[in-house]
Formats: structure tokens, C-alpha cells, sequence
């Protein structure tokens, strides 16, 4: 096939684009600048469009022996993933950037491209598995459980995922690196990107403040009494605990934590943990990894952050949202993240949780 | 002509002259054998002096061949650093007299554009942009308006022989007429053997010219400065050149310029033959499309392309996939293409201003190169299209 690399010039888009190579695709690496106005140089693990990932990501392709272009979509990862970054914190939610990121623009904005140019897939260093199955191409969790990727990877329709290849599934983080050693590719020993992206300090809600303002707000009990005051509820995540700066102790001694963040009245609630417990969710816009999830109330597994567990959980699909019953009560819960269903390690689909209860 | 069969290139076709040419055999010689010379320019024994004998030689026939005087011709290791020599360089001398306005067009080269910005953020100049018209021709009577006005706070006027990205011949004659006293620099790295340049009767005050462009090397250029002109110098050391430009003389890469400078092989008419032939093909083949500066007098190698409905980088990567190179015309730092600035003062859009090819014919370039590029277009176009409106 022929076949579009997306390289961040990170170790793991690297490695992939030399495993599409060896398998014997016709591959052309490409760079996305996403950033309008790039940094020279990296800082920390953090910001993956600096000039000198583009150079990282050039050096590998070199290395590979493939030719190498840098895409401009800065525009498109503003308005499809800065943007929305914003709006949704204003909005009071917690989205997931990453996640927009891939929905929007490497197997959106670059896939099209890629297959409109002419070309049958994007590649990409994600840890995840496709399997070709009786419905077709599924998506699945990657051997290495501590890089899975496929929460973020959740978003693609079945049609993007027919144009995915994701070469490093079977392959652990360390192997990856000892292999990228082994090929000479000099970026092997890089260190991960984590966080945000395009918040390079990794302080969000400073970069936040910047954007949206520190109107300050006040911190209320359950009852509606003010205990303190924030700048800005949007800098605040549900089932935060600290950072609150509450100088009101409760009577029994224990710890507050944010249940509810209200845009419209600048306003955090705080409250006792149980308060945090949630059993179900419900998500808007769905997106189907393979067969769509019917009103037919099934058993499997919900994940709602990039790391963390899966949960046992009945899902089905209500009115067009769908929604997941947890078999035990979850603790903090955010809008604006993703739930994303499992059927084991099969991705089913998602949705960004826009109710909890 | 085009019912041809496609033929398979075995190297591929390269379309890209104005970003470098190849070097010419009797280059690779002259630097060949310099290279195995042993001696410093400057040094006072017999190596030295044996050295310095070849470059002040290659200087004289760079000399002749921009019609100035050897003296005049200050060695520097790119036309960049010749561009920005002259215009930081003069502009200090001017800012003596209380002048600090640098003029210059609106469609010169990063390396006059950014050696003013930086001007005009560390050192107090003002820049003043003279627009092109749609043909991509400096408008005369805005630079002779703008003079009338201010010609008391002008330190410098810098205006390029001819654009590197569409190939549009300026007219610099004109410009310094109407500069009267005013010093007037143009970058000529496009001009230089390519189309009629004389220094001294076009009575500028500097110049630049780049080997690479010639079939020279890589990594040598030249201002030309007119005598007892003195400017400061931005690079300080061993004063190798006027005290203007400080460094060892590079002698295999100067020696081997003036040997491309010397080669007559270039013929300026095949190659706007072939340049026409293309044009007008590509027009045949891609009925919207639309050469940019048709109407001006061009050099003979450049043809620049408007593509509508295209993204010049989606292009490249196309045509190079079928092993076509040419060019999108400037890139940044970055590598990311953005609107070209020269298509933007000629009056396109930003929109059209990033769906350019630019397409270079050298000495080398052949009917054949032509053909096989003009083969691979009509897809190329076609998938360009439709990926830009995904």
C-alpha cells in the first residue's frame, strides 16, 4: 500500500514508519506543524511541534530512507483542537485534547488528505491493534497496557480505522526503544511526550487564565454557603482535592472535593467524597469503533480516563446518547471526558460524557 | 508532442535550477585542483603568494564579468551574507547623516526582507515596501512619489534584479535614475549570467551575486561595492576584504566561481525556449491554470504557475512522488509554506498565493525533462485538487 507516516519525532512514529516500510508499503513520511508559531526547542517531555521535533522527525526518515515533508495544520489544530480545549473548560467540562486531536486531525484532516493525494493509509506510533474480524477491521488494546493508546484512539469510525495502521501494538514501550537502537535511529532514547501539547509549561490552568481571564468566583458547600473563592472554576477538575485553598474546616474534619463546576455563575461546589460517587453516565456524539451499540442493554467494560480502569458496566444506547451502569459506584467523575466502551480488549465505541449520576 | 510514451526517468527530473544548479565540469576542476594547492591567501611566502595569485585572477574575471572594477568585488560565503553586508552596512553609514528610511520592494528575497526587519526592530530604521503591479513589476511611481517626499531620510534603496520566484525582471536602471544620490543595492543572485547586468552602467552603489546559481559552488557569493564606498563590517577579524569582510578567502570555492563565471555553455535562448514550450503546455493541459508575470520581461529559466483550487505543498509532494522536483518558491525555517509574499504584493489572494508551482530549466534541462513533467501533471493536479477539498 501506499501509505502517509505521521512522525512527531518522537521513538514510537519512528519505529513505525520503518515497520511500515518492512512490511513492505510504499511510505512517505510526513511531520504535522501544529503549532502556529513553533518553539525552537523542546522543553522537558513536553510540546511535540517544536522545530526541533520536526528535525528529529526528518533525521528518522533519513535514517529510514523514505522522503520527508512537514504538513501545516495549525489552522486546523487550532480550530478543531485549541479551541476546543477552551471552550469545553469554559463550558465547565474536562475534555481530552489528545483524543480530539486524532479525531480531528490525524485520521481526519491528514487521513482525507492523505487518501484524496492518492495514498491508502496513515501510520502512526500509537500503541494500539487492529484485527481483521468476522464485521471487519476492529480496533483493540495494545500488548502494553501501561502505553495503550486505544482510549484516545476510541474516536475513529470504522472507516478511519480501515485507514490506520498501527504497527506497534504487539511490541512493549521498552522493545520499541531497544529496537529504534538497533535501526540507528537516534531518536531511541527520547524522552515521552506527556501532558499538553500545546501548553508547554504544563501549567494549565495558568495557560487557561491567560486566555479565559481569572474572574475571581466563589467556593460553596452543598448548601450554597461560600467558603472560599477561586480565580476562575474553570481551572478546576470534578473530584479535585487539592488546590482549593479552604480555610473553613469541616465539622468531622475531612477533606473537601470539587462536585460540580458551574460556568454561568463562576461558581465551585465542594463536598464530602461520597458525594463524588457515580454509577452512571451518559455520552453525546457516539462514535462507533465497529458494529453500533444498539438499545439492547449489554454487558462489558467502561474506561473514562486515558489511564485508568476499565469498569465493569451495562451499556446501551438511549434516545441517541449512550449510556454505561456501573456494576460499582466510581468516584469523581468529569464531563467532557470520554467513556469509551471495551468488549474485552475490543474498542466498541465512545462518547464525551455529558451527564453523570 | 505529448502522445509520447511516458518514459521513467531514471534519476528524475529536475525542475528546480533557481534554488541550485549543477555545477559545471570545469568547476569541479578548478576546485578540484585548488583544493589539493597548499596556502593561505594572506599568507606572505610562496604558497601564499601562489595562492592569492589564483583568487585575485578569479577576481578579475568576476570583475569583468559584472562589468566593475576588481576592487570592487568583496569575497562573502553566500549572497545572503552579501545582502545583508550591504544593507545593514550601508544603512549604518547613511544613519550618520540622520537618514534611517530603507526602501526596498515588497517582493524581495528573505534575505533583504529580514535583514530590514531586523534593522527596524534593533537599529531605528523605518521600512517602506514598494508594491509591484499584477505583472510583478516595481511601480516606478510609487518609489519616485515616496522619493520626492522623504528623499533627506532614505539610507538605502534595495531592489532585485530580477524575483526569484517568478522570474520577473525589475527595472533597475530606472530605480537608481530616480534614486538620484540616494545608494541603491539590488540583489542580482537570479540575474547574474542569466540576463543583461552591467554594475557600472547601471551605476548602483552595491550589488549581489552567488556562485551556486551559476554552476559554481555552494557557500561563495560577492558584493560588489562600489570603491571608496567604506561601511562597517559585520563580520570582524583578519580585514581579508576592504576591512568590510573579515575571514580566510575561501580560494578553491572563489577560484571555482570565477570558472562557472567564465563558462559560456549557458544559452539564455534555449532555455527560454524550453520555459515557453512548458508554459504554454501546461496551460493546453490545465485550462485554469495561469503563469504569473506572463506579460513582463522574464528570465529565461523561471516559470511560476497558479494552480487554482491547489495547495503548492500538497503539489511538491506529488510531483516529487513521480520524480519531478521544482519548487514552491520560499520556504521559512520551518519548513511549513505559507502564501508567498511576491505572489500576494502582485494581487492574489491568500488563497491563491499558496497554489504556485515554480519550475526552473538550466543549461541541462531538456524537451524530454519537459514532456516527462507535463506527462505527470494533469494527475498530479487532479489528486492536488481533490485533497484540498477534503
Amino acid at each position: 500500500m501506499k501509505i502517509i507516516a505521521a512522525m512527531s519525532g518522537g521513538v514510537d512514529s519512528a519505529v513505525a514508519a520503518a515497520r511500515a516500510v518492512e512490511a513492505g508499503h510504499e511510505v512517505i513520511g510526513v511531520h504535522l506543524a501544529l503549532a502556529s508559531n513553533p518553539q525552537k526547542y523542546r522543553s522537558g517531555a513536553r510540546g511535540c511541534c517544536t522545530i526541533e521535533d520536526s528535525h528529529d522527525a526528518r533525521r528518522a526518515a533519513d535514517v529510514i530512507g523514505i522522503p520527508f515533508y512537514i504538513w501545516d495544520m495549525a489552522e486546523e489544530f487550532h480550530a478543531g483542537v485549541v479551541e476546543d480545549f477552551m471552550s469545553e473548560y469554559a463550558a465547565g467540562r474536562t475534555p481530552n485534547p489528545c483524543l480530539r486531536c486524532n479525531e480531528k486531525i490525524k485520521f481526519a484532516a491528514v487521513l482525507d488528505r492523505a487518501r484524496a493525494m492518492g495514498f491508502d493509509g496513515v501510520v502512526t506510533g500509537h500503541y494500539a491493534r487492529t484485527e481483521i474480524g468476522p464485521t471487519g477491521k476492529t480496533l483493540h488494546r495494545a500488548i502494553d497496557i501501561s502505553k495503550d493508546q486505544s482510549y484516545v484512539l476510541s474516536v475513529l469510525t470504522v472507516e478511519q480505522i480501515n485507514g490506520a495502521i498501527f504497527p506497534l501494538g504487539d511490541t512493549t514501550k521498552v522493545d520499541i526503544r531497544k529496537e529504534a537502537e538497533s535501526r540507528g535511529l537516534a531518536v531511541a532514547q527520547k524522552p515521552d511526550s506527556h501532558d499538553i501539547c500545546f501548553v508547554p509549561s504544563g501549567d494549565n490552568a495558568g495557560w487557561l487564565r491567560e486566555r479565559l481571564g481569572s474572574e475571581v468566583g466563589p467556593i460553596v458547600d452543598q448548601e450554597g454557603t461560600k467558603i472560599g473563592e477561586h480565580k476562575g472554576a474553570y481551572t478546576y477538575t470534578i473530584g479535585q482535592r487539592k488546590g482549593l485553598g479552604i480555610t473553613v474546616p469541616t465539622s468531622d474534619g475531612s477533606p473537601r472535593f470539587v462536585l460540580k463546576i458551574e460556568p454561568v455563575t463562576n461558581t465551585v461546589v465542594v463536598g464530602a467524597r461520597e458525594e463524588l460517587a457515580v454509577t452512571s453516565m451518559v455520552g453525546e456524539r457516539p462514535v462507533w469503533c465497529g458494529p453500533a451499540v444498539t438499545t439492547a442493554p449489554t454487558q462489558g467494560l467502561v474506561q473514562v480516563r486515558a489511564h485508568g480502569q476499565a469498569l465493569s458496566c451495562t451499556y446501551f444506547l438511549r434516545d441517541g446518547f449512550l449510556v454505561a451502569e456501573l456494576d460499582l459506584p466510581l468516584l469523581g467523575l468529569a464531563t467532557g471526558q470520554a467513556m469509551v466502551i471495551y468488549d474485552g480488549d475490543r474498542v466498541v465505541g465512545s462518547a464525551t460524557i455529558c451527564e453523570t449520576a | 508532442m505529448l502522445a509520447s510514451p511516458r518514459l521513467a526517468p531514471m534519476s528524475g527530473i529536475y525542475l528546480d535550477h533557481a534554488a541550485t544548479t549543477p555545477m559545471l565540469e570545469v568547476a569541479i576542476t578548478a576546485m578540484d585542483t585548488q583544493l589539493r594547492t597548499l596556502g593561505n591567501p594572506s599568507s606572505l611566502h610562496t604558497q601564499g603568494r601562489a595562492v592569492r595569485k589564483d583568487l585575485e585572477e578569479a577576481r578579475e574575471s568576476i570583475a569583468r564579468a559584472v562589468d566593475c572594477d576588481p576592487t570592487e568585488v568583496i569575497f562573502t560565503a553566500s549572497g545572503t551574507e552579501a545582502n545583508n553586508t550591504a544593507l545593514k552596512g550601508i544603512y549604518w553609514s547613511s544613519r550618520k547623516n540622520g537618514r534611517n528610511v530603507v526602501v526596498i520592494s515588497a517582493i524581495e528575497h528573505h534575505a533583504i526582507l529580514d535583514p530590514a526587519l531586523w534593522l527596524a526592530e534593533h537599529e531605528g530604521a523605518e521600512i517602506v515596501y514598494i508594491g509591484v503591479d499584477v505583472h510583478g513589476v516595481i511601480k516606478l511611481d510609487e518609489l519616485r512619489e515616496f522619493i520626492e517626499q522623504r528623499a533627506d531620510e532614505i539610507a538605502v534603496i534595495s531592489v532585485m534584479a530580477s524575483n526569484n520566484e517568478t522570474g520577473v525582471i525589475q527595472p533597475i536602471a530606472e530605480v537608481v535614475a530616480i534614486a538620484g544620490d540616494i545608494p541603491v543595492h539590488s540583489d542580482a543572485v537570479q540575474s547574474f549570467r542569466k540576463s543583461e547586468l552591467s554594475f557600472n552602467k547601471l551605476g548602483l552603489y552595491a550589488m549581489t551575486i552567488s556562485a551556486h546559481k551559476i554552476g559554481g559552488p555552494i557557500g561563495v557569493g560577492a558584493l560588489i561595492l562600489k570603491r571608496t564606498i567604506e561601511i562597517p563590517a559585520l563580520l570582524h577579524g583578519g580585514g581579508q576584504e576592504r576591512e568590510i569582510r573579515s575571514g580566510t578567502l575561501n580560494a578553491p570555492a572563489i577560484v571555482s566561481f570565477a570558472a562557472a563565471v567564465s563558462d559560456h555553455s549557458y544559452q539564455a535562448s534555449m532555455v527560454s525556449e524550453l520555459r515557453d514550450f512548458f508554459a504554454q503546455e501546461v496551460v493546453a493541459l490545465i485550462p485554469d491554470a495561469y503563469v504569473n508575470g506572463i506579460n513582463a520581461a522574464r528570465l529565461p529559466g523561471i516559470v511560476n504557475v497558479t494552480f487554482p483550487g491547489t495547495q503548492s505543498d500538497t503539489l511538491l509532494l506529488l510531483m516529487d512522488a513521480e520524480k519531478v522536483s521544482c519548487s514552491t518558491g520560499s520556504a521559512c525555517s520551518a519548513g511549513v509554506h505559507r502564501p508567498s509574499h511576491v505572489l500576494l504584493a502582485m494581487g492574489h489572494n491568500e488563497i491563491t498565493a499558496q497554489s504556485s508551482l515554480r519550475f526552473s530549466f538550466g543549461s541541462q534541462s531538456t524537451i524530454q525533462d519537459c514532456q516527462y513533467a507535463l506527462s505527470v501533471l494533469p494527475d498530479v493536479i487532479r489528486r492536488g485538487r481533490a485533497a484540498n477539498f477534503v
